[in-house]
């Protein structure tokens, strides 16, 4: 573990953004929420924050992208297109480091999706441990208050300085620049470190009554209870904003798009929802989820069992920003995930 | 520009033959501009990529066993994508991913009575597996086809159709749900169940092929029920809206209380046995 003093950390990123050819992001604020956006200049990172507004999942797979660009003059000419911007991200909370994680799991899978892949592996992650949590956050149930792995650097504020955990290579590197200065941490800095942590991992307003390892298998019981699933989709809008700013959601559309000439464009992917009301349509007009209680249970299915059956992990990393946006206030996944747990059969 | 292949880059191919079959349904022959064969297997399905309005995901028709390189698509005029296409013409070009998901169990179908029941556009993917039989009589046992639709001028591939009337070594039926009066017709009049109680079925020997529309399956699979056929002896093969073909987009995505499937990967061919208790499916 490494010490830098916040002026020097200031320093180090002014001179990212001068000096290295991938774009610098990072956390700013936005009106009184926060955001991940691109870095002018180094005081306007906020690392003591409580979540962004998007997860900087949209820097993989951005909200709409091209996957290839064709040409119809002549018979058909098509090339695949991944439009890959380097980057070094800074001030991941762990919850969304997890929900990366995930998404690397997705994408590699065979076949790999390069215009994913090949614009995380370009980038650089540097984590910060949380110092305030959101109001809708239960990450700490989901064990997501902390990780030891998935970042390049993760920072944990200690008051004047910040102490940097190295966790890969490309980490390493990063540090090896000839303008950050730095010195090892002493023992009662790491111990330090350690108290912070711990404490994260008490500090939400939110919490699950069990283990979420339990979730796939209470998912399972609670499938078929149809008047569960209705009561609690009723005030459903199905507008898809759960899904939008989900860290783990990446169900996507894909659509073609002519520029003028009518004789070339692009084919693009953009992010779909499946709590949209035409998401599993078929051109025939049959909709196999046409009700909101079927496309509500979905969306749990899909967290709480079908990708874990699939990747191996519960696809809810506990950020809360389902809930936070949900206008209706029926997207708390607290809520669901403890009824699951209250009603469940021994 | 990405130099390794990316999934969603297709294939040019070219329409060599366009067949109008009914009112809403053509089929297209088409040949990779490779030159190579497609290499499916019967019942899978690829994504038809026209640039600039989109790509829809469509069953393979002909066998493998066709000669020639070439393979056979039957695309109902339904959506953006499929109208177009109807308005191509041989020698136009199209874009093609794929062969996908898992087709037929041919292997296991082997040796044993097949029977297939296909109601409308639900022909389509069987014929793959039909042809298949045909061009391999041997390696199968009875062989009966049960094909409706919902008036006369809806029946696809009237040419074949009309060989199989004929054939000895096969077992044809058809029906159709209406007939109008000027409409000359020999065959069955009533919906594709009423065919059902006529024809035996060896339960110990016989796989059960059935594809058509939700509905239909609902009516089918309670009359086979009552057959006592097996459940594990029959496959269904079920229609989602595959944006991308490869497990990635979500959308073909079904649940049940058992598990969950991707149609694009894990079908769109299903055992019922193992889809029965998934409620979504149908």
């Amino acid at each position: 573990m490494k010490i830098i003093e916040k002026e020097d950390f200031g320093n180090f990123v002014d001179k990212l953004i001068a000096n290295d050819e991938r774009d610098v992001v990072g956390v700013k604020s936005k009106d009184s929420k926060y955001v991940f956006d691109k870095l002018e200049k180094a005081e306007e990172l906020e690392l003591d924050y409580d979540v962004t507004i998007l997860p900087p999942k949209k820097y993989f797979m951005p909200q709409r992208e091209t996957l290839v660009e064709y040409e119809t003059r002549d018979g058909i000419e098509m090339e695949s297109v991944n439009e890959v911007i380097p980057r070094i991200i800074i001030g991941i909370h762990p919850y969304d480091l997890e929900a990366i994680k995930q998404m690397d799991k997705v994408f590699a899978d065979s076949p790999e999706d390069y215009n994913y892949s090949e614009k995380r592996s370009k980038s650089i992650l540097i984590g910060v441990n949380m110092k305030r949590t959101s109001e809708w956050s239960f990450a700490g149930s989901m064990g997501n208050a902390t990780i030891n792995d998935g970042y390049d650097l993760m920072l944990t504020d200690l008051g004047d300085k910040y102490a940097v955990e190295i966790g890969s290579s490309k980490g390493r590197e990063l540090l090896d620049e000839e303008y950050f200065k730095m010195r090892d941490a002493e023992p009662e800095e790491i111990k330090e470190v350690q108290n912070i942590e711990e404490n994260i991992e008490n500090d939400f307003e939110k919490e699950l009554d069990f283990s979420p390892k339990k979730l796939p298998w209470l998912l399972a019981q609670k499938y078929g209870d149809e008047d569960f699933w209705e009561e609690n989709a009723e005030d459903c809008y199905s507008c898809g904003t759960c899904n939008i700013v989900c860290p783990t959601c990446y169900c996507f559309d894909v659509q073609d798009f002519n520029d003028i000439s009518l004789e070339e464009g692009e084919r693009m992917r953009q992010w779909d929802g499946c709590m949209l009301e035409a998401f599993a349509e078929v051109a025939g007009g049959e909709n196999f989820r046409e009700e909101r209680a079927e496309r509500y249970r979905h969306r749990y299915m899909r967290k709480g069992r079908y990708l874990y059956n699939r990747f191996g992990d519960i696809a809810c990393v506990g950020c809360g920003r389902c809930s936070s946006q949900c206008v209706p206030d029926i997207a708390d996944p607290t809520d669901i995930f403890n009824k699951l747990w209250r009603d469940k059969d021994e | 520009m990405n130099k390794k292949d990316s999934p969603y880059l297709p294939e040019n191919a070219t329409i060599l033959n366009v067949e109008t079959m009914a009112e809403r349904e053509k089929l297209f022959e088409i040949e990779l501009d490779s030159g190579e064969p497609l290499n499916h297997d019967p019942g899978q399905f690829v994504e038809v990529s026209l640039p600039g309005v989109g790509e829809a995901p469509i069953s393979i028709s002909s066998s493998p066993t066709k000669e020639g390189n070439s393979f056979e698509l039957c695309i109902r005029k339904v959506g953006n994508v499929t109208n177009v296409i109807h308005t191509l013409e041989e020698g136009d070009k199209i874009g093609i991913r794929g062969p996908y998901g898992e087709g037929f169990p041919v292997e296991e179908l082997k040796g044993h009575d097949v029977i297939f029941i296909a109601g409308g556009l639900g022909i389509a993917p069987l014929r793959s597996l039909i042809n298949y039989t045909l061009d391999r009589r041997e390696e199968f046992e009875d062989i009966k086809i049960l094909y409706g639709c919902r008036k006369p001028c809806e029946l696809l591939y009237e040419d074949e159709v009309e060989e199989w009337r004929g054939m000895s070594e096969i077992d044809y039926r058809e029906t159709v749900d209406k007939c109008p009066d000027d409409v000359c017709w020999e065959g069955n009049v009533g919906v594709i169940t009423t065919l059902i109680p006529g024809i035996d079925i060896d339960l110990e020997n016989s796989y059960t092929v059935v594809c058509g529309p939700p509905i239909m399956y609902r009516f089918v699979l309670q009359e086979l029920k009552e057959k006592k056929v097996p459940e594990e002896r029959i496959y269904l093969s079920l229609e989602r809206r595959m944006k991308c073909g490869v497990g990635k987009c979500g959308h073909c995505q079904i649940n049940g209380k058992d598990g969950e499937f991707y149609v694009c990967q894990d079908g769109p061919v299903f055992n019922y046995d193992i889809v029965k208790d998934f409620e979504e499916a149908l």
